[in-house]
């Protein structure tokens, strides 16, 4: 078991999804989010597969790293943090085609897999459950589908075990073991952990690490044709307006409340 | 080319082999769905040894089901039900295909769009077919709930899956008549590329949060599982069901199967009572279907009290006490 095992992991750039709702403010002759005041993170399930995969080079010989992110423009302050933290490399796909207003879910998961197989090795392919700004929760799959091999989505912990890869996956009433042998994609869930924090030596040591950027050309590519149109985008309105209980103390107020859940019939 | 019409909804069936609440879901909104366009309904059950359960989906609504029972679908796996769906959607050919935003839902309608090379809009909370068009619209919520997007998909089938809650449920009426059709998805065990080791299920103590009537939340806030006892007893003596935002969970205070949000249970009780939580838009995913929402927080600015119905400015630790003797009182009262 001396042979390297590579590990992928795809992390996109987005919008702090914990920003306030004032934040995403919709342009609707743009049709599309313009997040206010807020600074671009890398997306909390991508960082959660990330920690996946450093656990699996912590506990394992020979596992090498190469994480992922494409977009229009990235932040290098943002992406970068995938170096400092463990991971070996870094490519970026830069391109203005790669605009997300002009990529669904298929031409995202036909880029990536382009460039995943102009890497040329992978074993185990880690990706975010779902992606924190738009939520689709498919690119994973369809990477699958485009390499025909098995996928195992909602990871909670992802092991290697005698050259098998032993999956939890969380269910709704607890979770299920998976063993499954490699190349595999996994979709990683919160429950793996937060990402570990790089130590000032860790930031250092990573300014020496590689990074790559590769446009259409060098992958060679044309989009796919899009055949997902957004119509519309627009802000819920959810205001209600709330009757405070109150009393003379707090201890009066919660006592008050148990009558009006009585009388509203509620209870 | 195949014409593609009528609508096909798949079908859950839970661990106690019966039909899935969110089924029914499925058979509402597909109703309609198929109604609107003077199609037919048909829906897909898999699974081993599920004849029996067939019929119902026909009283709840569909014009036919097809079922399709094999050993190696007695339960999920993706391959296996990826493949048959893939044969059972080339075989019927329908215009429109509606799966749930359920843990196998969300694991199998991706893969499936992509086999047929069509397009899927995930964890929709609404869906209409255009009356000009035709086309199926679908309504999604993105950046977390903050912003909703309408979508239409140019490729047949269009696929959606559905949040839990967001549909009304179609009703029961014996009298309604359709065919239940045995499909052969002609699958075989070197499909499967996975194997699944074992399964632990956490025995929910009392009622279930998903069905259940009441649901009292805790959140960061609350502080440590010590405080979760108070919101646990709240939650038996009202007869209802613990709750949690993620941090809670995410810090052990409670089971990580509490937490009720965008990523976690989706509930609509009557009651939500939500204790020391924020209110972020990943966390109204999971409640705001709620009936009546209360909220306790000492932040008067906190987001929740603009979705709560009834609420209170304060510390959940002078509140609580206070709240859950007075409702000893009244119930007390009330059954003399
Ligand atoms: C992609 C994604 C998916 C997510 N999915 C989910 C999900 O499914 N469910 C979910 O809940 N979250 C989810 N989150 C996390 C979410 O964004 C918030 O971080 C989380 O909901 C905040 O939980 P909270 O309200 O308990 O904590 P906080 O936002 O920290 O709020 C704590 C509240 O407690 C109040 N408080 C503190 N002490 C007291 C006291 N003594 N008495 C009364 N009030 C007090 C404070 O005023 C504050 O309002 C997700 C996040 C992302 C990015
Ligand atoms: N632009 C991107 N760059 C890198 N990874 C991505 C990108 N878009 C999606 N992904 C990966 O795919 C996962 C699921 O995304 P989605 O299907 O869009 O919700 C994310 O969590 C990422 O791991």
């Amino acid at each position: 078991m001396n042979e390297e095992i590579n590990i992928i992991v795809c992390i996109k750039q987005v919008p702090d999804p914990e920003g306030p709702p004032s934040a995403f403010q919709v342009d609707s002759k743009e049709m599309w989010v313009i997040p206010k005041g807020i600074p671009p993170v890398l997306s909390p399930f991508d960082e959660n597969a990330l920690e996946s995969a450093l656990h699996i080079k912590d506990t394992n010989k020979n596992v090498r790293i190469t994480a992922i992110s494409m977009g229009k423009k990235l932040a290098r302050a943002v992406v970068i943090k995938a170096l400092a933290v463990g991971a070996d490399e870094i490519i970026l796909l830069e391109d203005k085609n790669f605009d997300p207003k002009r990529l669904d879910c298929y031409s995202v998961a036909y880029v990536l897999a382009t460039a995943i197989k102009k890497i040329g090795k992978y074993d185990l392919i880690l990706l975010g459950r779902q992606a924190a700004d738009w939520n689709f929760g498919q690119v994973g799959s369809g990477i699958a589908e485009i390499f025909e091999i098995p996928s195992i989505t909602l990871a909670q912990n992802v092991k290697l075990e005698d050259g098998n890869v032993m999956v939890e996956r969380v269910l709704p009433d607890g979770y299920e073991v998976i063993r499954v042998s490699m190349p595999v994609l996994i979709t990683v869930s919160h429950e793996v952990g937060d990402l570990r924090y790089p130590s000032m030596h860790d930031i250092k040591k990573s300014k020496n690490k590689p990074i790559t950027t590769w446009n259409i050309r060098d992958l060679g590519i044309e989009l796919p044709q899009g055949h997902i149109n957004l119509l519309k985008l627009f802000v819920p309105k959810q205001e209600k307006t709330c009757h405070f209980v109150e009393g003379e103390s707090l201890e009066e107020a919660g006592a008050n409340l148990a009558l009006k859940l009585k009388e509203d019939k509620i209870i | 080319m195949v014409e593609q019409k009528g609508v096909l909804v798949c079908a859950e069936v839970t661990d106690q082999g019966r039909i899935s609440p969110i089924t029914l879901e499925l058979l509402g909104i597909g109703r309609k769905l198929a109604d609107d366009l003077g199609s037919k309904l048909s829906a897909v059950i898999m699974g081993s040894e599920i004849g029996n359960i067939a019929e119902e989906l026909i009283f709840f609504g569909a014009d036919n089901v097809y079922l399709v029972d094999n050993p190696l679908l007695k339960e999920y796996q993706t391959d296996p039900y990826v493949t048959a769906l893939q044969r059972l959607s080339k075989y019927v050919t329908p215009d429109i295909i509606v799966i749930g935003q359920t843990s196998i839902g969300q694991d199998l309608a991706p893969r499936l769009a992509f086999r047929l090379k069509t397009r899927l809009t995930t964890d929709c909370i609404n869906l209409d077919i255009d009356p000009e068009t035709k086309l199926l619209f679908q309504t999604k919520p993105v950046y977390g709930g903050n912003v909703l997007a309408v979508y239409a998909c140019e490729t047949k089938p269009q696929m959606a899956t559905v949040r839990a809650r967001a549909m009304s449920p179609s009703g029961r009426d014996d009298s309604r008549r359709g065919k239940v059709i045995p499909f052969d998805s002609k699958i075989d065990a070197s499909l499967l590329k996975t194997e699944v080791v074992k399964r632990v299920k956490e025995e929910a103590k009392g009622v279930k949060l998903e069905d259940a009537d009441i649901v009292v939340s805790g959140g960061r806030g609350i502080g440590g599982p010590d405080g979760f006892k108070q919101i646990d007893d709240l939650a038996k003596l009202l007869g209802g069901a613990v709750g949690a935002s993620r941090p809670p969970c995410d810090m052990g205070w409670v089971s990580s199967t509490c937490q009720v949000g965008l990523t976690g249970k989706i509930v609509a009780p009557n009651l939500y009572i939500a204790i020391s939580i924020s209110g972020t838009s990943q966390h109204f995913a999971g409640m705001l279907g709620s009936k009546n929402i209360v909220a306790i927080n000492k932040d008067p600015e906190a987001n929740i009290f603009k979705v709560a119905d009834i609420g209170i400015i304060g510390d959940y630790r002078k509140v609580l006490p206070a709240f859950i003797e007075n409702l000893r009182k009244i119930a007390a009262h009330g059954s003399e």
